[in-house]
């Protein structure tokens, strides 16, 4: 593998987990718990397809095939896409939406943290800008936590339930593979693993602030970065998202 | 009997405000039907605004391009922040949002009937943004004017917001309308099936409306629907030829004298149809609504809950510090 390809694996993934979580995010709008949640729900979404954008149009450009941002959101199919598997579940209901929002962003404000100084100077202004969202993002995604895990028996077995069922997928987050691993030798990202130690003290600290209990996991569930699986939701994810694409291909929009 | 006439006397003095062109502000006396009055508009205007987001957040996960994906997530979230503010305008005339949504809910309040027809193609994001919020601009501007200062600010903000819309809503016509042929079509098709509701958004004839003359002289209302309802047809009728789409009306025409388009008739019984709840959406708008809110009680009460906890936690720790 070249640093080229490892650079564009790279910022596929990064693009397709903004993108992801921001439609699963924005299945919520028009039907939040109450009005304000569902305007800072879809600031959030909006945040993350705008990142997606600028990380896609960059992935593109690495890729130099003439390729757009929209060809690789509309055009590659399940297996092509390198998201992790955790922004990829479904909203279930908000304590799910806010358990999935702050696991990711917890993640994606460690990551961030670092690549503000990436030897890539495109990477770098695109982090300088989304840290600020992101810092935002993980803000609000873990007051919901102490909310939801300190408010009512009935929300604090909910978010119980949604933490259980959602941990499994944290393990790819910090857990490098080859690609990480030439892009941290290049200066371009973190060492994923030296991240670990941060990024739990962080849940640990909102978990024991939200009164809710970490799981204990055997297994990891793991393969959405590398393309070896997805779950079978993204598909429909894909469906929706491509479907005037694909039914009028070729057309300008 | 001195109160009917102190009140006669006030009534007068609020009139003479009004026709000086003061505004009203909520601390001020003001008669009990204009209260009355405006709490009715400001809250079907704001549960326009809420269930108009149902349509078009139909098409939110289906855009066509990251670019358009992006602009219409921020078009449905302006929409509940103009909820978000009419509400506020609502509740400074002494309403409660809670009751407010209740009613709605409960399937009593009005919102426009034009969110109770279906978004069946991306089209239909262009065509609403065009003639939806088009429409809506030309009743929302006068009230920009409106005699209530709270609900006129509030206006001057949402139509800033609404006339960004209705470019963005055109600029998706004319990008399909210079498309290809399937394009074309799929926009000529939402066109027909928005036109006739979009020109019942201005509702019903002037001799029908039973609500016009009284807030004319209050100056909640400045123009009248039929007014209104010309001048959205004499701007629009140009810009579907620009886009080369024919408007379903066959008596659609420009006539010299008047300086202004004629039009055919509007079928009202359709319109009272969609009103009295028995449009295409009615049922799934309401149940969309109903469910949001339902689902979202434990939400609620879990914020509630916690606010109290820390509440509590707050108030021991300033009691140790005084023992
Ligand atoms: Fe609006
Ligand atoms: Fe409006
Ligand atoms: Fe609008």
């Amino acid at each position: 593998m070249t640093l080229a390809e490892a650079k564009y694996q790279y910022l596929l993934r990064m693009g397709d987990n903004a993108l992801i979580l921001g439609h699963r995010l924005s299945e919520w709008c028009g039907h939040g718990p109450i009005l304000e949640q569902d305007i800072a729900m879809t600031n959030i979404a909006l945040d993350q397809v705008g990142q997606a954008r600028s990380l896609l149009q960059y992935a593109a450009q690495l890729e130099g095939k003439g390729r757009t941002e929209d060809d690789l959101a509309y055009k590659r199919d399940v297996m092509e896409y390198r998201n992790v598997l955790l922004v990829e579940q479904p909203n279930e209901d908000f304590a799910y939406t806010i358990v999935r929002q702050f696991l990711f962003d917890a993640f994606n404000f460690l990551l961030h943290k670092s690549l503000v100084h990436s030897k890539d100077e495109h990477l770098k202004a695109i982090a300088e800008k989304s840290l600020k969202e992101i810092t935002y993002h993980l803000r609000y995604s873990s007051e919901w936590m102490i909310r939801l895990g300190d408010g009512t028996a009935e929300s604090h077995q909910k978010i119980q339930a949604a933490l259980d069922d959602l941990f499994i997928y944290t393990g790819e987050l910090l857990t490098p593979d080859a690609v990480d691993q030439a892009i941290f030798e290049a200066g371009i990202g973190p060492d994923l693993a030296a991240l670990q130690p941060a990024y739990q003290t962080k849940i640990d600290e909102i978990l024991q602030q939200a009164t809710l209990q970490k799981p204990e996991v055997k297994y990891m569930q793991s393969g959405g970065k590398d393309g070896r699986m997805h779950t079978e939701y993204l598909g429909y994810i894909l469906a929706e998202l491509q479907f005037v694409q694909r039914a009028y291909p070729n057309m300008e929009w | 009997m001195k109160a009917p006439t102190d009140y006669a006397h006030l009534e007068d003095q609020f009139q003479a405000r009004i026709d000086a062109e003061e505004k009203i502000e909520p601390k001020d006396w003001m008669p009990d039907k204009y209260r009355k009055t405006l709490i009715r508009q400001i809250s079907q205007h704001a549960h326009s605004e809420i269930v108009g987001m149902l349509p078009e957040g139909n098409w939110i996960t289906r855009a066509p391009s990251l670019r358009r994906k992006v602009a219409l997530l921020a078009k449905v979230q302006d929409e509940a922040g103009h909820g978000l503010y009419l509400y506020g305008a609502a509740e400074t005339l002494g309403a409660e949002r809670d009751d407010l949504l209740d009613e709605l809910h409960r399937g009593e309040a009005k919102y426009s009937s034009i969110f109770n027809y279906p978004t069946l193609s991306w089209a239909d994001i262009g065509a609403i943004g065009w003639l939806v919020d088009g429409a809506a601009i030309m009743n929302q501007v006068p009230l920009c004017r409106c005699s209530y200062g709270p609900y006129a600010r509030a206006m001057v903000r949402v139509c800033k917001e609404e006339s960004f819309h209705q470019r963005q809503g055109y600029e998706i016509m004319l990008t399909l309308a210079r498309g290809t042929e399937a394009q074309k079509k799929m926009a000529q098709d939402a066109l027909n099936r928005w036109w006739w509701p979009s020109l019942m958004m201005f509702g019903p004839n002037d001799a029908e409306s039973k609500h016009t003359a009284q807030s004319m002289a209050w100056k909640i209302k400045r123009f009248t629907n039929d007014e209104l309802r010309q001048r959205f047809v004499d701007i629009t009728a140009p810009q579907a030829e620009f886009l080369g789409l024919t408007i379903p009306d066959e008596h659609l025409k420009y006539n010299e004298e008047t300086g202004h388009y004629g039009f055919g008739p509007i079928d009202w019984d359709e319109f009272w149809q969609v009103v009295s709840g028995e449009g295409p959406c009615n049922r799934q708008r309401l149940k969309a609504r109903r469910r949001a809110h339902e689902e979202g009680q434990w939400v609620r009460d879990a914020a509630l809950a916690h606010a109290e906890k820390r509440r509590q936690r707050q108030a021991a720790k300033n009691d140790q510090k005084v023992a």
